[in-house]
């Protein structure tokens, strides 16, 4: 093997092929999104609806999360069957703001209590929604939230060594817990209907096709900037630590690591790339309610981060976006038909594509060959 | 505490016992700087229950350790008599697979563990120059790129013993090196280990006779938790003691 291989020295995306080719693909349609909506007249063929945006920032955001999660799961071996959490408390954060915003336009016309407040006959504003009609606050929360629960349910996980199937087990019971918190109304949070009915963001229109593309671009920056600071990390002498604790805990330890605080580092800085892909969601989606924080969900992040390929980031990245945009075609043709389709996906993936689609096309053996390995012992 | 405080290890009066069986009855021995020692013994005898009180995972009930004139074993932890300049290497190669030869070796360097001091790290032209130094001695330089789960059984343990040399530790441990091993493969982890002799100590636990008798100047016989014999390999395989433990006569 040539020793230009296994010099550490790399650049960044230097043995990233698919890594550039994504990046690549991201600049086209960041530009060709505005251009299809803002530059093409609505009566021509090739234009793009304000729906099209919305749904193409919708697969941008999944990606964000699926990208969280092979970050934690590929390269670190943490499987979180959990993290919609950080992506809903992003998004919620995100929708706090997106309430104070609408004032006194709301259909009670009260200019500080959102509607449910009124509807509950609330008086005034419980004190965790203070500072939430200032943005930089809002935008603050948006990250420390997801950040700090990350920190302590893992600082508690890691700590007793809770490991494997156990700590997927309890990243369910947490995203369950939270999820029936959130129903309940006294929590403050909207109960079942949670929120929705935004008017605008940094006062510009949300419905106006200016204001979602700009949503768009946003999303599409924050999708390449967290693939290059998880690209960053995974290249990282630190990135080799996480590879060396997903296939030997304990020999990682012997060599002296401290084995929990790594884990802990990465988990949090993944819960943080959920929650922004949360508080993207939100504006452009338009609601955010409690079944965000569905178990369903975090196990639905880990199949397109299967079926794309753990352990590539840009293999999450496609599988999320190449899974939704089938889950929104198949859902609208056989709507009965989806689960089963999934299901079905999910297991002949693990069966005969042990690196996922990009395994298919991969010809880097440095980042493709070991995955097979690991997809067998899993 | 009354022989010459000139060794590298000293373990004296050392007893260990599980639920009454004494796997340590009073053991005593020594071992000098830059010495290559092989501990044989049958099963049972007590061989990897003293590994474990060298290296802190087994307390001992009496007795002392130290590791050379000053650092007292027995109040360390694990952790703290690997900084302090003890390797082990242990009986089955546990190596990255999915890491090459010289990310194996980059991650054992001797440096700071912390998460973000290693997400900035570099090798320096110092450290570059120490990992092609090992990659020399065990003769793994041509294979650097390779991942640690291609790499034949010899190899894994030659990179594991790699990986100890990285923190330059004054003594290494090692637990069977040659099992599994073909008899190239021997041939070349006994030049190995005779080339590290005297730069670092080094106490070997073997089964393998043939081994033993090619890299061992000095051999100490364990049986039932007591060195009952100590010299070199003939003298030790006439001591009718060892004869009656070895062959049950």
């Amino acid at each position: 093997m040539p020793s230009s291989m296994s010099s550490p020295s790399y650049g960044i995306l230097g043995h990233d092929r698919g890594g550039a080719w994504f990046l690549a693909i991201l600049v086209l349609v960041a530009v060709a999104v505005p251009v299809l909506n803002l530059a093409v007249p609505p009566s021509s063929a090739i234009h793009l609806s304000a729906f099209g945006i919305t749904l193409i920032g919708k697969y941008l955001c999944y990606a964000m999360l699926a990208l969280a999660v092979d970050l934690i799961w590929g390269y670190c071996g943490i499987l979180s069957l959990g993290h919609a959490v950080f992506f809903s408390l992003g998004g919620y954060a995100m929708g706090m703001y997106l309430m104070r915003q609408i004032g006194p336009r709301g259909v009670y016309g009260d200019p500080i209590l959102p509607d449910f407040m009124v509807f509950l006959n609330w008086k005034s504003l419980p004190w965790f929604w203070y500072g939430f009609n200032h943005f930089p606050f809002a935008l603050a929360m948006m990250l420390v939230v997801p950040a700090l629960l990350a920190l302590v349910f893992g600082w508690f996980a890691f700590r007793s060594r809770v490991t494997g199937v156990y700590f997927s087990i309890i990243t369910q019971a947490l995203t369950y817990a939270l999820m029936l918190a959130f129903f309940r109304n006294d929590m403050g949070f909207g109960g079942n209907n949670g929120f929705t009915d935004f008017k605008d963001i940094l006062s510009f229109d949300l419905h106006s096709d200016k204001t979602r593309v700009v949503l768009f671009l946003f999303t599409a920056l924050a999708l390449g900037a967290s693939y290059l600071a998880c690209r960053g990390i995974v290249e990282s002498r630190a990135g080799r630590v996480l590879r060396a604790i997903r296939d030997a805990e304990s020999r990682t330890r012997f060599l002296g690591y401290p084995v929990e605080s790594f884990k802990l580092w990465v988990f949090v800085f993944s819960a943080i790339i959920a929650g922004l892909a949360g508080a993207l969601y939100v504006p452009q989606i338009g609601i955010i309610n409690p079944s965000e924080f569905a178990p369903i969900n975090s196990i639905e992040i880990v199949i397109w981060v299967a079926v794309g390929g753990r352990g590539t980031l840009y293999g999450a990245i496609a599988g999320a976006v190449l899974i939704n945009y089938a889950k929104t075609y198949f859902t609208g043709v056989f709507p009965d038909a989806w689960l089963y389709a999934l299901g079905a996906l999910f297991v002949l993936v693990t069966l005969f594509l042990p690196r996922g689609i990009v395994g298919l096309v991969s010809t880097n053996r440095k980042t493709a060959a070991p995955l097979r390995v690991q997809a067998q012992k899993a | 505490m009354n022989a010459a405080r000139r060794k590298r290890l000293y373990l004296e009066d050392l007893t260990v016992s599980f639920d009454g069986f004494k796997a340590l009855n009073n053991l005593n021995l020594y071992v000098d700087p830059g010495e290559l020692l092989c501990i044989i013994g049958p099963n049972g005898a007590g061989k990897t229950t003293m590994m474990d009180v060298i290296t802190g995972k087994t307390r001992p009930d009496s007795g002392t350790a130290y590791f050379g004139d000053a650092i007292n074993l027995l109040q360390l932890s694990e952790a703290e008599i690997v900084a302090a300049g003890i390797g082990r290497k242990f009986q089955k190669p546990t190596v990255f697979e999915q890491l090459t030869v010289f990310e194996n070796l980059e991650l054992a360097l001797a440096g700071s563990r912390s998460f973000l001091k290693t997400l900035r790290a570099r090798i320096s032209p110092a450290e570059r120059k120490r990992i092609d130094e090992v990659l020399d001695i065990i003769g793994l330089s041509e294979h650097l790129g390779s991942l640690g789960r291609i790499l034949a059984h010899g190899q894994k343990q030659w990179l594991e013993i790699g990986m100890l040399l990285m923190q330059n530790p004054e003594l290494l441990l090692v637990d069977e090196p040659v099992a599994g091993m073909t008899p190239h493969e021997i041939e070349h982890t006994a030049e190995l280990l005779l080339s590290l002799a005297g730069e670092h100590s080094i106490v070997v636990v073997e089964h393998d006779m043939h081994f033993v008798r090619s890299i061992a100047k000095r051999v100490t016989v364990l049986h039932e938790g007591q060195v009952i014999a100590e010299g070199d390999m003939d003298k030790v395989q006439q001591n009718p003691r060892v004869i009656e433990v070895y062959l049950g006569v």
